[in-house]
């Protein structure tokens, strides 16, 4: 018991680690919401186009999503970091790591959004055309609307599943939480920051895990 | 210029025999993961159904945990934390143990939300034919909530899968770690570039099969 308390919650080396993790705890909040802004605004946008009878536009929305749907996240992060530069395209780890996540979300996203629109019913589209409204007018004031809301449980989720998928960032050398955990771990020889770099991300998600538990919660009871 | 870069053959005929290696590895590890996964969220779901408040409770704060740790963050809690009180896992071990307590946990979840919402007639059925709580939740309830939550049982085990391309990070020769090797061997791309288009022929079917899956769901 006193070698658990000694080896995993050490509380003067936590405290030591405290300020170094609370700046990488920063920067992991700073590339989730990255992540969040670009991810959710791109899987909107090809959403709407999707919308679009164009088998131009939808086919390679198809084959975009897909592709991020079926690529494991750390493999497209690596991708961007390490092969692109051969291609004289360089981004900084932490872009590379937003990017590739950003890339993962706005594919699931687009599907929650996508789920959302080919839920309303055939009515809505024919009752909004009839009054005048273009076809850009209806999806944004129509369709949307009560689309967005239909989605948001799923999209909930899937923004918790990517955002915890900053902690890669570390395999491509951001100083994030996790790095930050793990180089103060091997300095000081003792596996406390680890502990407390796990409480932190809890602290993180565990408000977010709990906040997507109750929305499913309030949706099934409010249909 | 870009073909040689990216599609480079001869740097897959020189290292071809270790990126086999890594994808045997991704495959065992898979082979491993998934069903002790799909097994322990199963048995985790139905002590949920079957015990009072404080198990509920239990299973509660057991999947939200797992939910609000990043995997990797567990893995190399595992790897590199455990060995101080002398639990030496080794990669493979850690690998299994920290994706099976993270799936785990979302088939948990899934599993549950299928047998929550199979109708109480069916249990007040399988009761009045003189079967036992567990048989009627064995052989009535979980049947019925299985078929129901087919779509996402499917697309955690998608996830998962792809999760397991983080074991690289704890030295553990899997696929994209195989590939990083043999990347800095050529000193070309071409191996990530080719064991992307693998994960990506082998993985895009069930993506579509998960897809059609969901949106089977909310049509119907």
């Amino acid at each position: 018991m006193e070698q658990i308390q000694y080896y995993y919650f050490n509380l003067p080396i936590m405290r030591d680690a405290l300020p170094t993790m609370l700046h990488g705890l920063g920067l992991t909040v700073l590339m989730a919401l990255t992540t969040v802004a670009m991810g959710v605004g791109a899987g909107l946008l090809l959403a709407i186009l999707r919308s679009y009878p164009s088998r131009w536009i939808r086919w390679p929305i198809i084959c975009f999503v897909d592709v991020f749907r079926s690529l494991p996240q750390l493999v497209i992060i690596i991708l961007i970091y390490f092969a692109l530069p051969y291609a004289g395209i360089e981004f900084s780890p932490f872009w590379s790591t937003v990017l590739g996540l950003s890339l993962v979300l706005a594919a699931f996203a687009q599907e929650s959004f996508w789920a959302g629109i080919t839920a309303t019913p055939r009515g809505q589209w024919e009752a909004a055309t009839a009054t005048g409204l273009s076809h850009t007018a209806t999806v944004l004031f129509v369709i949307l609307p009560p689309a967005i809301k239909t989605s948001i449980p799923s999209l909930t989720n899937r923004i918790i599943a990517v955002t915890k998928g900053t902690a890669l960032g570390s395999a491509v050398a951001v100083q994030e939480l996790l790095a930050h955990a793990q180089s103060i771990q091997s300095v000081v020889a003792n596996p406390s920051p680890l502990t407390l770099g796990a409480l932190l991300y809890m602290a993180i998600f565990a408000p977010m895990v709990a906040f997507s538990r109750w929305l499913e919660w309030r949706y099934r009871w409010s249909r | 210029m870009f073909l040689e870069n990216f599609f480079d053959i001869n740097a897959i005929i020189y290292t071809y025999p270790l990126l086999l290696d890594g994808f045997l590895l991704t495959v065992k590890l898979v082979a491993v993961i998934v069903p002790a996964g799909i097994a322990l969220g199963t048995i985790l779901a139905l002590i949920y159904a079957l015990g009072g408040w404080f198990t509920k409770a239990g299973f509660i704060l057991y999947v939200d945990t797992f939910r609000s740790l990043p995997p990797l963050v567990l893995l190399v809690f595992i790897f590199y934390g455990l060995p101080f009180l002398g639990i030496q896992l080794g990669s493979f071990a850690s690998a299994v143990l920290a994706l099976v307590l993270n799936g785990s946990s979302y088939y948990a979840e899934i599993v549950r939300a299928g047998i929550v919402a199979i109708p109480k007639g069916q249990w007040d059925a399988g009761r009045a034919t003189g079967l036992t709580r567990f048989q009627t939740i064995v052989y009535i309830v979980l049947p019925q909530a299985v078929r129901n939550v087919v779509g996402p049982l499917l697309g955690n085990t998608l996830e998962l899968t792809k999760a397991t391309s983080i074991c690289s990070v704890v030295a553990l020769p899997e696929f994209l770690r195989t590939a990083q090797i043999a990347q800095s061997h050529v000193y070309n791309p071409t191996p990530l570039v080719f064991v992307a288009l693998v994960y990506l022929i082998l993985l895009w079917p069930l993506a579509r099969l998960v897809s059609r899956l969901e949106r089977g769901i909310a049509t119907h």
